[in-house]
């Protein structure tokens, strides 16, 4: 499947890092999961590379969650398919930071 | 006309602090990297405009970022600015990738801090360190405990991992602050021979120029472990050493301050008339190698000075004989604590002495420490400085 432009917003301190200031748009080829997407943000912006997903393992950075369509998919299996609604580029991927302070 | 540069980390942010060289008036610059905890920035003396900085975050883990004009603008040199593909398809972000050399050494465990064991886990780097000769060749001392080396200008980064291969290992423990490997001293006598220092292992020496290690803590002695003479284990917070006297080494330890007149091979306490000996920073007059500094902190369950008064203490006799210098320092209500890679000093004639603490103050002194006056007062709370004299 070609999906369209995928929407990611990313956390501010991400921003500044890929030199953005609002969310980024990405093609990606075939199937739209966590992975691909991510893979995608990566390959574009490969100052990010260890930021979102740890260089060795490839797993979530313990802090960062995956929201979309109000829906938390930061649990999912990365290799699901992500929501239409995120595959058509109606709705964003959120990469969000846990809530730091009180 | 000289001036001086003093790069400040913080828990949130850098900064850039420059004056002449009558260090009266100042311009400060920053922050940069606001929100990020850096953790230490560092300039290479073959090439002052050559700065390196560590600039970590729990939640996006570890960057390295790049000056090639002293400071003015910065880039992550695995990834300079405007290029996102690299000739060939090579892989860029590079220069946040710390892999451990799990080929060249296993991924073996250490001592948890309840005595358990645990695995090496990469989290963030404490130190950076340039060459002394080549702009593009820089050491990183990282969390948990491990020396990697850059040979590209912080393009890529490489395990020596003979060091964290040694035999010791599952004897090494995290103190508070992690399982760090916050000091790295190149001889600039002998290119071969590296100082470093973990807490809690120890002080360890190659000189071969980091393919092999040897602990070198004898003579330290730590109530808090096991066996209090053992050779690794000992929380070494930091270590000093004039350039003039490669041999010659000073060390804040947990508790005791320490000297080696033998490269590390024996050392012995000279801690002498100090209120307290618990503390995290020392360092080494430029020009007098018998002139040591340290700020003493109350105990190591209350990080901060003692009796509310900010002191540095410096001896001009190589330790034991110790003076309290206070002119220009809060001497009430003040509850700081200076953090290990928070002190340096300049190399102009009248050798300058700087420090931050964690209340978010730098103060320097022109006068080797006789009088003292803040740059600033109110920056968050910080990690590390570092000044350049610049002809």
């Amino acid at each position: 499947m070609k999906a369209g432009p995928i929407r990611v917003v990313l956390p501010p301190h991400l921003r500044a890092l890929a030199h953005v200031d609002s969310e980024i748009q990405l093609e990606v080829n075939g199937p739209v999961t966590i992975r691909s997407v991510v893979d995608a943000v990566e390959a574009s912006y490969p100052m990010l590379r260890g930021t979102i997903r740890d260089h060795v393992t490839g797993e979530r950075r313990p802090f960062l969650r995956f929201f979309a369509c109000s829906e938390d998919l930061s649990h999912e299996s990365a290799d699901s398919p992500l929501p239409e609604a995120v595959a058509s580029g109606v709705e964003p991927l959120l990469i969000v930071g846990a809530i730091a302070g009180g | 006309m000289s001036k001086v540069r003093v790069l400040v980390g913080t828990r949130k942010g850098a900064f850039i602090l420059t004056s002449d060289g009558k260090r009266k008036d100042w311009k400060v610059d920053g922050p940069h990297f606001a929100g990020w905890e850096m953790y230490h920035l560092k300039g290479s003396t073959a090439d002052p405009n050559r700065l390196y900085a560590s600039q970590t975050s729990s939640w996006f883990g570890q960057i390295i970022q790049r000056s090639d004009d002293g400071g003015k603008t910065w880039f992550q040199p695995g990834t300079p600015p405007g290029e996102t593909t690299g000739p060939g398809g090579m892989p860029k972000g590079e220069s946040n990738k710390f892999v451990y050399d799990s080929a060249n050494a296993p991924l073996t465990t250490h001592q948890w801090y309840d005595g358990t064991q645990h695995p090496w886990e990469f989290k963030r780097v404490w130190h950076l360190e340039p060459s002394l000769s080549d702009p593009d060749t820089v050491y990183a001392g990282v969390e948990d405990a491990a020396l990697f080396r850059s040979t590209d200008g912080g393009k890529s980064w490489h395990e020596l991992s003979g060091l964290r291969g040694h035999g010791t290992g599952p004897n090494w423990q995290p103190g508070a602050g992690g399982m760090c490997l916050h000091t790295i001293i190149l001889d600039p006598k002998d290119p071969k021979r590296i100082f470093i220092a973990i807490s809690a292992a120890g002080a360890f020496r190659t000189d071969d120029g980091g393919k092999t290690w040897k602990p070198i803590n004898r003579g330290l002695y730590s109530q808090y472990i096991p066996d209090p003479k053992a050779e690794v284990g000992h929380c070494v917070h930091h270590i000093a050493m004039n350039a003039s006297r490669p041999g010659v080494l000073f060390m804040q330890k947990h508790w005791d301050v320490m000297r080696s007149d033998d490269a590390g091979e024996n050392w012995h306490e000279v801690s002498g008339n100090l209120p307290t000996d618990f503390g995290f920073v020392i360092d080494v007059h430029a020009h007098e190698p018998e002139t040591i500094y340290v700020v003493p902190i109350k105990s190591d369950g209350e990080h901060f000075v003692a009796e509310g008064k900010l002191r540095v203490y410096r001896s001009r006799t190589g330790g034991n004989e110790w003076e309290a210098l206070t002119n220009g320092l809060p001497q009430s209500n003040c509850y700081v604590n200076i953090l290990r890679d928070a002190m340096a000093v300049d190399s102009l004639d009248s050798c300058g002495i700087y420090f931050g603490t964690t209340g978010g103050q730098v103060y320097c002194s022109a006068d080797a420490g006789d009088t003292w006056s803040p740059i600033v007062r109110d920056l968050p709370a910080v990690l590390s400085v570092e000044v350049q004299t610049i002809a």
